[in-house]
């Protein structure tokens, strides 16, 4: 006969485990023996059974509810039981939840800084967005599931350009600031100049750096943006390029071509008469950034390609010698001159207005279409006139906008014989040197500039624009004809600024030299101001005339 | 005293035209916050508080207005603590060079406030260990005002007749006492001028905490109106309409309740 | 008894009777502190950059040399320095001395005559103007001058681009507009100060108003006169507020000195050459007080 059945032994045994106990142990069940006692008789092989039945289960009780650190071999391994704590060397851990695992995490939790003047809903919100909603997130949680407990910050900031770099160059200084900064190119040399950065590879040691994988997908030229004096100083955040934008359907009404590209100074020109006998008064032909009031806007797309179109680069690296009153300057300021004043192409007003408001009233001209051509870059494309999230939007920009190259002064006559010309600008990432967290800071940098993290960053904007990596171009620009003509066609011939701590103030006497030709200076006048002005900044011995 | 009726006549057209010459730029901070579709023209054409939902979006709007009554409160506060006790001593004591010295302060003080003085600031806030911090800002801020503050404080005591802290003396009372219960009763009315005057100047300054603030939970709203520009760095006229109204009324707020309860007034005898 | 109660007895001998040296140390020591803390060395280390080459950035960062006066002979062969001083000057002359102490004084005068009410309702609005901070009062002046839809064009029925081709005159009416408050406020107390005697007994005696301002008024209220002059010449030459509406411009056709410190020490982080326009700039502030208060002083013989 069947003795009353009770739980076998290792039901009974589980049953008094952690969890299992507190199912049985209820007010009542206090009072009673915790052991079941074998009131009945059982066979010796059911005792033996049972036996090791108990063992085995008295084993795997001991073995979850405490486990040894001897089973623990490295961070971020996984562990079974939240909250318990251990040792891997020298390193405390403890066993915590990241994402669905639980896994070995180092005790210690590093902070990391990003800097950048970016802010969510206002200037360069899509940096901000990106950093927040992805980097972030994502990287705090790939950090967990390798054990590692890391917090970023992020300082979103909205001030003017020069404003953030001076925050940035005070902090530098002081050896404080930011772990990872958002720095523009041409700010490195000034910047590695007065030892506030220092190359990538003293920072966190050469083979550290190198062994990325990154790097493989980072097109030189384009590394070229970080870097000064042959070192690369940080990771580039993409670039850019100019180019001529035409309005197709007032090309057309004037009896232009709609495929155009000129191939010199005077073709533009003459395009430009063309349209301004044959399209309606209040169009403006051509749109050629001058005066101070737009800033490096107008080094950057407008006298700097004439320059450099001209045959002479504004800042020799070899010789250390500034263009003066050089035929090449000369020769840019009579395209000028010939724009506003001899040919009256231009607008001349827009010029003379403060800050961005000439800048943006050509802007906003092409964009209704009022303006028919304009040197600009491929964030006019981008951002500007973006048919759903410009600030100028442009219904017929997909079908209605040509893209041409900028030629130089005559075919060959560019710096390096080249026939057109481009200049590129772009910003990126660096590293604090005083930065206390090396190792998470590398990884964090390495994270923003995979492919993951920089596709991520496209789609928070909507648009799509030139990355620093070659396997997000390859696929992402393929739908957008502008970007594509830019990497294609204008990268291979861009020019950057030069790497002088001077450049801004030269930049500024340059963008004077166009505000008076506009305002119907002579060219031999203005060349010989500026090379005056020039000699007093820079010292005589500094710049080259003839 | 009578007037001839030409005399009334050209007061009164006088009166009218400069009040709207005041008047006119003012007019359009009421009412762009309020239009739907604000310009620079002066228009209400579509009345909401859109433009105060959308400036609402950024997290730091309120924020900063508070971190700019911490500030503004901070140094007025330091001045009238610090100045008036200060204007009463040169009041009443007259040593050799005096007038020469405060001068000079005067003069350094428009050094101080303009951006060459923006290294010497920032080294000093970091050698003193003051950076990114409240009180940091509010003595630099403090700094700079003082001169003009006890300038205009010692004008005020100047003119306070010195026999009460006579007698009060001869009966015992300490300088303190004679200080706090006899005199800063008495320029109570110009303490809350300066303080206001002090509020104000803080309230729109733009340098000192840029160079000393980094934190942006301690910006105040004076940087952070330059978060409401776009990408291209233009301003948009909807949230920069709204938060600048918001940004106002608190010292226009603060002035009429000065006045109603003191008057507004220099006095006190301002006298070179 | 009697004879100690005397006013005037137990004073030192800088005529101070009523503070003891304890406390007079006592009441200014934290003065004193926040001062030369905050203010002296910030100016006195402002005017050693000036002797500098110190850039924030750049060789000059780490490696600044003391280069004497090689900065002052920079500015005085640098025509945007010599463009800067004529921008301030008229500036200075036209806003202060010319609008903000004559329209404060007119308007003290005027309004003393009127009634409560209609002087406590000018007072505002003229105060107000005042108060708008700087970043907020740059955007109504860039609304109010608007070529297209400003107010200003709309009553005049104009389309004048004021900005752009009358810079200068209009940062000058926009300065006149921002700073007479104080005028206004100080030469009410003035005018308040007259006794109301003599102002009685020259209207008994048939004078005309013009007369008694020229005859009572002005001479009774010159130290005011004086230290309002002082305060609003040092402060307008000291005004960077213009920059937020014109940046200085057209071009530099008003970049007034502080603007032009602005932009050397923002834009160029050159900080040697940016201190040095600051130190020429207080030495003309120096100069203009002493013009000020010797003029004063000379008359009141």
């Amino acid at each position: 006969m069947r003795g009353p059945r009770h739980k076998d032994g290792a039901t009974v045994m589980k049953s008094f485990t952690h969890s299992g106990a507190k199912g049985l142990i209820g007010k009542q069940e206090l009072n009673r023996p915790v052991l079941p006692t074998f009131r009945k008789r059982v066979s010796m092989k059911q005792r033996t059974r049972s036996s090791v039945a108990i063992g085995l289960a008295l084993a795997l009780a001991i073995g979850v509810t405490s486990i040894t650190p001897a089973s623990a071999n490295s961070v971020g391994a996984a562990c079974a039981k939240a909250d318990q704590k251990a040792k891997v060397g020298k390193v405390n851990v403890i066993c915590k939840q990241a994402g669905s695992k639980l896994v070995w995490t180092d005790t210690r939790v590093r902070t990391v800084e990003i800097a950048a003047n970016a802010i969510p809903g206002g200037k360069n919100s899509q940096t901000a967005s990106w950093i927040n909603n992805f980097v972030i997130p994502k990287f705090t949680l790939a950090s967990a599931q390798k054990g590692q407990q890391v917090k970023v910050n992020f300082v979103p900031k909205g001030i003017d350009d020069n404003a953030f770099k001076t925050q940035l160059a005070l902090d530098l200084s002081a050896k404080r600031g930011a772990d990872i900064i958002n720095l523009d190119g041409f700010w490195i040399a000034e910047f590695a100049d007065a030892n506030y950065i220092k190359p990538l590879a003293t920072v966190l040691g050469k083979k550290t750096v190198n062994a990325w994988d990154g790097w493989s997908q980072m097109p030189k030229s384009i590394q070229g943006v970080m870097s000064y004096d042959g070192k690369l100083f940080g990771t580039p955040s993409g670039t850019d390029g100019r180019i001529i934008y035409y309005n197709k359907k007032l090309f057309a009404d004037a009896g232009l071509p709609t495929d155009w590209q000129p191939k010199s100074w005077a073709e533009i020109l003459t395009a430009a008469q063309t349209l301004k006998t044959k399209l309606p008064a209040d169009s403006v032909p051509f749109q050629l950034n001058a005066g101070a009031g737009m800033g490096e806007a107008t080094a950057m797309q407008g006298f700097l390609n004439f320059i450099a179109g001209a045959g002479s680069l504004i800042y020799d690296n070899k010789s250390k010698q500034w263009q003066g009153n050089t035929k090449a300057v000369r020769d840019m300021l009579t395209f000028y001159n010939d724009v506003y004043n001899v040919k009256k192409v231009g607008n001349s007003e827009w010029q003379k207005l403060a800050g961005e408001a000439g800048r943006n009233a050509s802007f906003e001209a092409f964009s209704k279409g009022k303006l028919a051509m304009m040197i600009e870059g491929d964030y006019m494309w981008r951002g500007v006139i973006n048919p759903a999230t410009g600030n100028f939007k442009m219904a017929d920009r997909d079908t209605n906008v040509g893209f041409a190259r900028i030629p130089s002064q005559t075919a060959g006559s560019g710096v390096g014989k080249q026939n057109f010309v481009s200049y590129s600008g772009g910003g990126g990432y660096v590293v604090n040197p005083n930065t206390a967290n090396k190792a998470t800071t590398w990884e964090l940098l390495k994270f923003m500039n995979s492919e993951e993290a920089i596709l991520a960053f496209m789609s928070i904007g909507n648009s799509v624009r030139i990355t620093q990596r070659a396997d997000v171009n390859a696929v992402t620009l393929t739908s957008d004809l502008c970007l594509k003509f830019v990497f294609e066609k204008a990268i291979p011939v861009t020019f950057f600024r030069p790497p002088s701590a001077d450049y801004n103030a030269v930049s500024t006497l340059l963008q004077k030299a166009t505000a008076e030709i506009v305002q119907g200076s002579s060219v031999a006048q203005v060349a010989a101001d500026y090379e005056t002005a020039l000699k007093a900044l820079v010292g005589a011995d500094k710049v080259t005339s003839n | 005293m009578e007037k001839s009726s030409s005399e009334r006549i050209t007061s009164a057209l006088f009166v009218v035209i400069v009040s709207l010459f005041f008047l006119l730029p003012i007019a359009w901070l009421f009412l762009a916050p309020f239009d739907g579709q604000p310009t620079y023209r002066l228009k209400l054409s579509d009345p909401s508080f859109n433009n105060f939902r959308e400036m609402s979006q950024n997290p730091y709007a309120y924020r900063s207005l508070l971190n700019s009554a911490i500030f503004s409160a901070g140094t007025g506060l330091v001045i009238i603590l610090i100045g008036a006790p200060a204007a009463y001593v040169l009041s009443r004591v007259k040593f050799k060079g005096r007038d020469v010295f405060l001068y000079f302060l005067l003069l350094f003080s428009s050094v101080v406030s303009g951006s060459a003085a923006m290294v010497p600031l920032f080294l000093l806030a970091l050698r003193f260990n003051i950076l990114d911090t409240y009180h940091g800002v509010i003595f630099i801020l403090a700094g700079g005002l003082l001169p003009a503050a006890i300038f205009i404080l010692k004008d005020f005591t100047d003119s306070l007749p010195r026999s009460y802290e006579e007698s009060a003396k001869i009966f015992g009372a300490s300088s303190y006492r004679i200080l706090k219960d006899i005199v800063a009763p008495v320029i109570r009315p110009g303490l809350a001028v300066i303080f206001v005057w002090a509020f104000v100047q803080s309230w729109g300054n733009f340098l000192i905490p840029f160079i000393i603030i980094r934190d942006i939970n301690k910006q105040p709203a004076a940087v952070m109106m330059y978060s409401f520009y776009t990408e291209a760095g233009d301003a948009v006229i909807r949230t920069v309409a709204a938060f600048g109204f918001l940004y106002t009324i608190p010292v226009l707020l603060m002035y009429f309740y000065v006045n109603r309860k003191y008057g507004f007034r220099f006095y006190g005898g301002i006298k070179g | 008894m009697v004879t100690e109660i005397k006013a005037g007895s137990r004073t030192d001998k800088s005529g101070n009777s009523v503070l003891r040296g304890g406390a007079a140390s006592f009441f200014l020591s934290p003065a004193t502190i926040i001062i030369i803390i905050f203010l002296v060395i910030p100016a006195f280390w402002t005017i050693y950059l000036g002797i500098t080459n110190y850039r924030l950035t750049g060789f000059s960062a780490v490696d600044p040399e003391i280069i004497g006066l090689e900065n002052f002979k920079r500015a005085l062969s640098d025509p945007a320095f010599f463009n800067s001083l004529k921008v301030t000057f008229i500036f200075t002359i036209g806003s202060a001395i010319l609008g903000q102490a004559v329209l404060g004084f007119f308007l003290a005068w005027i309004l003393f005559g009127l009634s409560k009410r209609v002087r406590s309702t000018v007072e505002i609005i003229v105060i107000a103007a005042w108060m708008v901070p700087s970043s907020v009062v740059s955007f109504l002046w860039i609304a109010f001058l608007n070529g297209d839809v400003g107010t200003l064009n709309a009553i005049l029925g104009s389309q004048t681009r004021w900005l752009i081709e009358y810079p200068l005159e209009s940062i000058i009416v926009f300065n006149i507009w921002r700073g007479t408050a104080f005028s206004m406020l100080l030469f009410a107390a003035a005018v308040a100060s007259i006794p109301k005697s003599h102002l009685e007994v020259a209207r008994v005696a048939g004078a005309s108003r013009g007369q008694q301002l020229r005859t009572i008024v002005l001479p009774a209220i010159r130290p005011y006169i004086l230290t309002d002059i002082l305060l609003i010449t040092l402060w307008t030459f000291n005004d960077f507020g213009p920059y937020l509406i014109t940046s200085g411009g057209p071009g530099q056709e008003t970049e007034l000195l502080a603007i032009f410190v602005y932009n050397n020490a923002l834009r160029f982080l050159d900080f040697g050459y940016a201190s040095s326009i600051a130190a020429i700039m207080l030495l003309i502030n120096l100069i203009l007080s002493l013009i000020v208060i010797t003029t004063g002083r000379k008359r009141s013989k």
